[in-house]
């Protein structure tokens, strides 16, 4: 095992001339080095300028002609999360590839398809980056559209449905947080501010100032599942939780779900709901295979602290894997957050009973179960995670099933 | 015998630095190594991402060992302000300053001001009191479960080790301290940040450096017990637990083991001392339905 031959602290294997020793005119170190940065961006590492300058300072603090050094100067240098590390295993054994082997990473290697998002609806066109010149429906169009299945409807009306759910106001549910701030009414004494005042005053006793708690958004942590059976919801499900992030950056994390549980958080930090969905088409290794919702709702209260936090589940409960270990993670899960949110977009039809295995397991342990298959679904969504009066109250034809 | 401080200068090889880090018990890989002996060098605070129990906080508090310089913590937790990570007026003393003042009829108003904001009266919270010490090692613990605000703070008491006090001035640092900051990545932390730093995701140690840690830490300790303890440890990591083992808890195993006279990891004890590896209810029964302390199922 390469980890183990390198208790002594001694990096034995690198054999062979480094890539910066390279003899008969071969191209300068530096130009070599910021190479490598360069491809390691290409392949979505966030190797900016700053940090290929720390690279190049990082490999000038060390033996260049150890190919060891060199992998180790870069990987700590460039890369910013464990995400990364695959990514930069496979670029350095790529650029470097003769001079010396990559050492071996411990986990698995994650093999990245790249798949425009609207391709997961069959065929449709990769969706273009700004807005099409098509004209916004009017009032009327948009109440029509707001109760429709977004998985029965044509490319054109689902473009003005996403036009509209980047609208959507992303608001959240206040918690109180552990922050301060100044209030003229009431609350409890601010000692600091109280004795600064005093001070101030050359010691003589000020009026009493005060503070209450400040409030901050309730942490939503959203997961969505890509997997083959809600590939004509995904897309939308995505761009909802763009608006969510939009809103709150701060307070929101959302997760891929199909066979494995990955962040696409920073994917859906672009502002443009386009660009977006193309950084997470590329970030989603999973796109359209089964679900393991178990495994990855286990993976979550590993990778995510949910604590406090609204966690919301997109999915139909297709589940793979077995249904008893989903159970005892939504047991969990239900103990440790907020409130969980099942988002089933079958619910929006009137048949629909919950029946797989999966959702069975689950309900017992969420907290609102709702549907997820038109605008008005989503609205009544944003509206619960925004802690106003829950709206589907109002009884929307096939939403109360 | 006269004791000889290891200054950064000292350490002029990765190679050096692992020797060091052995000599003090704690036994690093190649990365490890590497990323600590080029935070040293290149004055960059060094970001620890990983599992918790991987050894994160100990390689700060080695280092703190290696170069015989005071371990600063700053234990993060939701609401963290600047009163409490930076500096905070002592306002009682302030207080006190004043009426003696008045009580010795000084009249000069202005320079009763300037004193009453004067070093004096400032308590250092970590991060001032790391500018300084000199030398010092900062241990930033668990970033991910401060907020966005004190981030902020950090980044910039983190871009040049200074700290401007609005009634004094600034406060730098002659020579920065070393800097550690620690992530159990419940929480992605802001990009600005990490680039400051050399970032070093840890793994769990590989078997045979388990087994050279357990024997280090525990001279009682025998090779089998060692090596049956980490291939269990190992095979507890590959089971998807919730909470999977660390190399604390794996140590805490093989030391209450050994307590109670083993030798080798016998199915009885082994089950009597689970609480101490693992301490999800879960996580036991998966264990227990696994297998994995079962002589088959922990050795095979």
């Amino acid at each position: 095992m390469a980890d183990d031959a390198a208790v002594t602290g001694r990096g034995g294997h690198g054999s062979g001339p480094g890539p910066l020793a390279s003899p008969g005119g071969g191209p300068e170190p530096v130009a070599v080095l910021t190479g490598f940065a360069r491809t390691l961006r290409a392949a979505g590492v966030a190797a900016d300028h700053h940090r290929t300058q720390t690279f190049l300072r990082a490999v000038g603090q060390l033996d260049a002609t150890d190919g060891r050094n060199v992998y180790w100067a870069g990987r700590l240098t460039l890369c910013a999360g464990p995400d990364d590390l695959p990514r930069y295993d496979r670029c350095f054994a790529a650029y470097f590839s003769a001079a010396f082997p990559a050492p071996r990473r411990v986990r698995a290697t994650v093999v990245s398809v790249t798949r425009p998002v609207a391709a997961a609806y069959g065929g449709g066109e990769p969706e273009p980056a700004g807005e099409t010149g098509a004209p916004p429906a009017t009032a009327s169009e948009i109440e029509v559209l707001r109760h429709r299945d977004v998985a029965r409807m044509s490319e054109a009306e689902r473009r003005e449905v996403h036009r509209l759910l980047a609208l959507l106001r992303g608001a959240r549910q206040p918690r109180r947080s552990r922050r301060h701030r100044p209030s003229p009414h009431g609350g409890a004494t601010d000692a600091r501010r109280t004795v600064r005042e005093i001070l101030r005053h050359g010691g003589e006793p000020a009026r009493l100032r005060r503070r209450v708690r400040r409030d901050r958004p309730r942490r939503v942590v959203m997961l969505v599942d890509v997997s083959g059976s809600m590939a004509a919801y995904a897309d939308t499900l995505l761009r909802f939780a763009h608006a969510l992030v939009r809103a709150e950056p701060g307070a929101t994390e959302v997760f891929s779900i199909g066979t494995r549980l990955t962040r696409i958080t920073a994917a859906l930090r672009h502002r443009d709901p386009g660009l977006a969905m193309d950084e997470c088409s590329a970030a989603i290794p999973d796109w359209s295979g089964g679900t393991r919702l178990g495994e990855e709702v286990r993976a979550l209260l590993r990778l995510s602290d949910p604590r406090g936090a609204i966690v919301v589940i997109a999915s139909d409960g297709w589940e793979r894997g077995s249904a008893d270990l989903l159970e005892a993670q939504m047991a969990r899960l239900s103990r440790l957050a907020r409130r969980v949110v099942w988002v089933n977009p079958h619910k929006g039809d009137p048949a629909y009973r919950p029946l797989t295995a999966g959702i069975r397991a689950a309900l017992p342990h969420v907290t609102d179960f709702v549907a997820g298959h038109s605008l008005a679904a989503y609205e009544d969504l944003a509206a619960l995670l925004a802690g106003d009066r829950p709206v589907w109250a109002r009884g929307r034809g096939g939403a109360d099933a | 015998m006269l004791r000889r401080t290891t200054t950064i200068s000292d350490i002029d090889a990765p190679v050096r630095l692992a020797e060091l880090l052995d000599h003090h018990d704690y036994l690093a890989d190649e990365g490890v190594t590497t990323a600590a002996y080029l935070a040293l060098k290149m004055g960059r605070p060094l970001f620890l991402e990983g599992e918790a129990g991987v050894g994160k906080t100990e390689l700060a508090k080695t280092l703190a060992a290696i170069l015989d310089a005071p371990l600063i913590r700053l234990q993060c937790h939701e609401g963290l302000d600047a009163a409490q990570a930076m500096y905070d007026w002592d306002f009682p003393r302030q207080l006190l300053h004043l009426k003696a003042a008045e009580a010795a009829g000084v009249a000069d108003v202005a320079a009763i001001e300037g004193e009453i904001y004067d070093r004096r009266f400032l308590i250092a919270r970590p991060l001032l009191r790391a500018l300084e010490t000199q030398p010092c090692v900062l241990l930033v613990d668990e970033i991910d479960r401060a907020d966005d605000e004190f981030e902020a703070f950090l980044l910039e008491v983190l871009s040049d080790f200074t700290i401007s006090v609005p009634e004094i001035g600034t406060i730098s640092a002659a020579t920065p301290p070393v800097v550690v900051l620690t992530s159990n990545r419940t929480r992605e932390v802001h990009d600005a940040l990490k680039r400051r730093c050399l970032y070093h995701w840890l793994e769990h140690p590989g078997f045979d450096r388990e087994v050279a840690i357990l024997r280090r830490r525990l001279p009682g300790c025998a090779e089998r017990l060692a090596a049956d303890v980490a291939r269990t440890a190992g095979r507890m990591r590959e089971a998807g637990l919730v909470k999977p083992p660390g190399i604390a808890e794996t140590l805490d195993w093989a030391e209450a083991l050994l307590t109670l006279g083993a030798v080798e990891l016998d199915p009885a004890l082994a089950a009597a001392t689970l609480g101490a590896v693992l301490k999800h209810r879960e996580d036991q029964e998966t264990v227990r339905a696994l297998g994995l302390l079962t002589p088959g199922g922990g050795r095979g």
